[in-house]
């Protein structure tokens, strides 16, 4: 029996906090795609896997996903992984690690037949193949040739059909969940190594200890510490939080992706998709700018052009809507046939939140907030790494990440649309074959050290019982408004230091926060709390790590360098935290300037225009 | 003739009234189901206002409005605020959906509530806290029904080919997202629901029985083959009418039903 279970109880401040302890050879955190994918892995392997979730799996935001999923599969006309390499390097502006965008984009199509495979309802064409559409960047011919048709869709909810038949696998191979617990904290033994996580459940407010040979982060991005995001309210960054607290760095946290296509007002996703399929946006002078910044590429440029693009266009005046603040895309000269088959979701979102008819008018958008390119430093296997004695590629034992929560880095400075779901199933995938290498079923682990659960239920019960003169509402709004104002789709030095110190400000306002509910069952104030305990610090190093990047690459387009700078700032930013000096340490990581194999020679930097 | 009555610690009683927000022009009174295991009390409906000029058009975006300005412990599920992750669903005057995709103004209330928002955790499930239901036995009939794409033919190297036709099967059927508002306005799932499996499971299964990639069918209707799973549907259609993706479990059931004489004859 690999599992054992046993109770006890620790005393936090007078509080008794029964305590429940697992063990299995691998538990991962998060059932979104890249969870789910490696959960199943795992379990595959023969390994005793947990899957840990604050939501039930078909909940996590990966559902929301709309376009694609990107594979050189082909169906459309010539592709090949080469080509799709390519684009993803040029689209990360040189900021990529090229040995993992080479793994990332080989195991690309297997991936996707897999999913096939398992049931996805992708979209087919006349031939009964994965039908495939344009996204932006993704280009033939290195560069050269036209637009190629290499993201996989079904319809335009590929995310929704992707987890939800990733879901069905998992309950295929008997995965045991653990739905509604809230991952608090990671353990971490004196060597370094991580042997578990602490977790709430929130309908009973046990306290829950897994212990583990190996911990796998797929907790997601931080998309809410901003004010206005595609991402879901429970995209807290659990799993960068939880880093940071460790002791552990994040990287390239500077670079935050702004999807062009928000919904004006309501911050939801329009599908890029949208574009592919024909769609184009336009002025208050109803001139279809884009032919002016990407003259090749136009409205399929990628996502951080276009949105600087219609950021410029509303700077300069040519703003729409009766305060001049967003931009129209029409999708009115569609065959209303089309719209119906591939893109009927964002047909009615646009219904919904902006009250349009896509057929007869454009929909209002806005650049809004909508990936992290930056994460938890892992390599294309999908373990974490430190840097320690100045070797940046320090294997952090027993802990790994995969999906948003992840910095492989195969999105660099600027990820291609499409290129997160295929990102998820092959380094889930990937996370899954490691586990199967590194994990022997049912070893015996060593006890856990003492103080396992400290970090974890001081912190619960800190914020549980915090009293003080700030709710956790209006703390969170204050982090969100500093880095929606200061740290968004342009920035300069003088936006950044008065970001810097609004942000720290906010952090140390935590020592203020004042939560209401006190009970232990659905605690969902307790919950908001720890989560913005999360976001503030990935917050804090997102803005410091942008303040001491003075170049532009990629999303982080810096006015006063508005030059790329590849001799001083070709390499990545690692950021730590000292939770209780409330400071930030910052340091590099040298880009891997080399491929995986000698199929592909090291892709040199060039301009990057589309 | 016998009497039927809520057991007394069940009856839903008066709760607080939380004082008007200062200086705001335009108010919506909301009536807030709310009950916490931890107090041992009686369920009670909690009445608030809210200021609609500094909050959302939607239901969801009241409920943050309430518990981001005037009480933090007003629980309840969310997440995408998109209508695509289903973690809000609830019932919104009266009626079963999702809060994110909900007008405020769609719920108009009804004789001496009108005018007011009426919100109340999907009918006849246990409630965990306020807007919170236990869904375990909702998922439980969901995996009930094996939802993944089962073969025995080898796989291809690529994909299975499936006609454009064949696809558009699955349309109305791929996207249900799991909310529960169908199940639980099902008045035959009130009643039986440990033995019927209720809309959503049934639309699921029908999505991988009419799937042409799957070899299971004998299989999958076996399953089915049950006076109380499949059989409890008596077209009553409030699953039609609930569900927020304008879906229709009831054809789904149907289509199963004949599925299930056409293999007899």
């Amino acid at each position: 029996m690999a599992i054992t279970k046993a109770r006890s109880t620790a005393t936090y401040a007078g509080q008794a906090y029964p305590i429940t302890d697992h063990t299995f050879d691998v538990v991962v955190v998060g059932a979104g795609g890249a969870g789910l994918r490696a959960t199943v892995g795992c379990s595959q392997a023969g390994l005793r896997t947990a899957c840990i979730s604050k939501v039930f799996p078909t909940r996590s935001h990966t559902v929301a996903a709309q376009g694609g999923v990107a594979a050189s599969l082909g169906n459309m006309g010539k592709d090949t992984w080469q080509w799709h390499m390519y684009d993803t390097v040029k689209g990360s502006d040189w900021l990529g690690d090229q040995d993992a965008i080479e793994y990332l984009v080989r195991n690309a199509p297997a991936a996707v037949y897999e999913l096939e495979h398992w049931g996805v309802p992708f979209s087919r064409t006349e031939s009964g193949k994965i039908y495939q559409r344009p996204f932006g960047g993704m280009t033939t011919e290195f560069g050269e040739g036209p637009p190629a048709q290499r993201t996989c869709a079904a319809a335009d909810r590929t995310g929704h059909a992707m987890l939800h038949t990733l879901y069905g696998q998992a309950l295929r191979y008997n995965t045991e969940f653990f739905i509604e617990y809230f991952a608090i904290d990671l353990i971490m033994d004196e060597d370094g190594h991580c042997r578990g996580v602490i977790a709430l459940k929130l309908d009973d407010g046990t306290i829950h200890r897994f212990r583990s040979q190996q911990t796998i982060l797929a907790t997601g991005g931080y998309g809410r510490a901003y004010f206005s995001a595609t991402s879901a309210h429970t995209c807290t960054g659990d799993g960068g939080g939880m880093v940071l607290r460790a002791g552990l760095p994040l990287q390239d946290m500077e670079f935050v992706q702004f999807h062009p296509t928000g919904i004006y007002g309501a911050g939801c996703l329009i599908t890029e998709g949208a574009r592919g399929e024909g769609g184009y946006l336009t002025n208050s002078e109803g001139e279809r700018f884009m032919e002016r910044y990407a003259p090749s590429a136009k409205d399929l440029a990628s996502r951080d052009v276009v949105s600087r693009s219609m950021t410029m266009e509303i700077r300069g005046g040519r703003g729409v809507g009766k305060n001049k603040d967003h931009i129209y895309l029409h999708l009115d000269h569609l065959d209303p046939k089309i719209l119906h088959e591939r893109l009927p979701g964002i047909s009615e979102s646009a219904k919904i939140f902006a009250g349009v008819d896509v057929t007869r008018e454009p929909i209002p958008v806005l650049p809004t907030v909508h990936y992290n390119m930056g994460g938890i430093p892992t390599n294309f296997h999908g373990e974490v790494l430190t840097k320690v004695d100045g070797n940046p590629d320090t294997v952090v034992p027993g802990l790994m990440a995969i999906g948003e929560a992840a910095c492989v880095s195969v999105h660099g400075a600027n990820r291609l649309g499409s290129n997160s779901l295929i990102d998820l199933v092959v380094f889930g995938r990937a996370a899954g074959l490691r586990c199967a290498e590194t994990v022997t079923a049912g070893e015996k682990q060593p006890e856990l050290p003492k103080n396992s659960a400290d970090l974890a239920l001081i912190r619960l019960d800190k914020y549980r019982n915090a009293s003080g003169g700030t709710s956790t509402a209006e703390l969170r709004g204050r982090m969100q408004k500093t880095m929606q104002d200061n740290c968004a789709v342009y920035r300069t030095g003088e936006t950044l230091e008065e970001g810097h110190k609004l942000i720290h400000e906010v952090w140390g306002g935590i020592t203020d926060i004042a939560t209401t509910d006190r009970s232990l069952i659905w605690n969902s104030d307790l919950v908001e709390t720890l989560e913005f305990d999360n976001l503030i610090t990935q917050a804090v190093v997102t803005m410091d790590s942008a303040l001491n990047r003075p170049e532009s690459r990629g999303a982080h387009a810096r006015e006063d360098y508005p030059n790329r700078d590849d001799k001083d700032w070709m390499k990545h930013t690692l950021s730590w935290i000292d939770d209780e000096k409330r400071s930030v340490t910052l340091d590099e990581r040298p880009v891997h300037t080399y491929t995986l194999s000698n199929d592909i020679e090291y892709i040199k930097p060039k301009a990057r225009v589309y | 003739m016998a009497e039927f009555n809520l057991p007394q610690n069940s009856r839903l009683t008066e709760g607080k009234a939380w004082p008007k927000p200062a200086g705001a022009a335009k108010l919506t009174e909301f009536k807030v189901y709310r009950w916490n295991p931890d107090t041992g009390e009686n369920p009670r409906t909690d009445t608030y206002f809210v200021d609609r000029e500094d909050c959302g058009p939607m239901v969801l975006d009241a409920l943050i409005w309430i518990k981001s300005k005037i009480d933090p412990t007003l629980t309840f599920r969310r997440s995408c605020r998109e209508g695509i992750c289903g973690s809000c669903a609830m019932n919104m005057d009266g009626k079963n959906g999702l809060a994110c995709t909900t007008g405020i103004d769609e719920c108009s209330g009804h004789g001496k509530s009108a005018g007011k928002v009426a919100i109340y955790p999907l009918p006849h499930m246990p409630v965990i806290k306020d807007l919170v239901p236990d869904l375990t036995r909702f998922y439980a009939q969901h995996a009930s029904i094996e939802p993944w794409l089962k073969t025995t033919t080898p796989a291809p190297e690529k994909e299975w080919k499936q006609a454009k036709d064949d696809r558009e099967k699955l349309d109305g059927l791929y996207e249900c997202i799991l909310c529960a508002c169908c199940s639980t306005s099902c008045p035959s799932y009130w009643w039986n629901g440990d033995r019927y499996l209720g809309p959503a499971a049934l639309l699921q299964a029908y999505r991988w029985l009419i799937d042409s990639r799957d070899e299971s069918t004998g299989e999958r209707l076996d399953n089915l083959e049950d006076p109380f799973r499949l059989y409890r549907c008596h077209t009553i259609m409030n699953c039609a009418n609930a569900c927020p993706k304008g879906l229709n479990p009831a054809k789904a059931i149907a289509e199963v039903k004949k599925m299930m004489v056409a293999r007899q004859v």
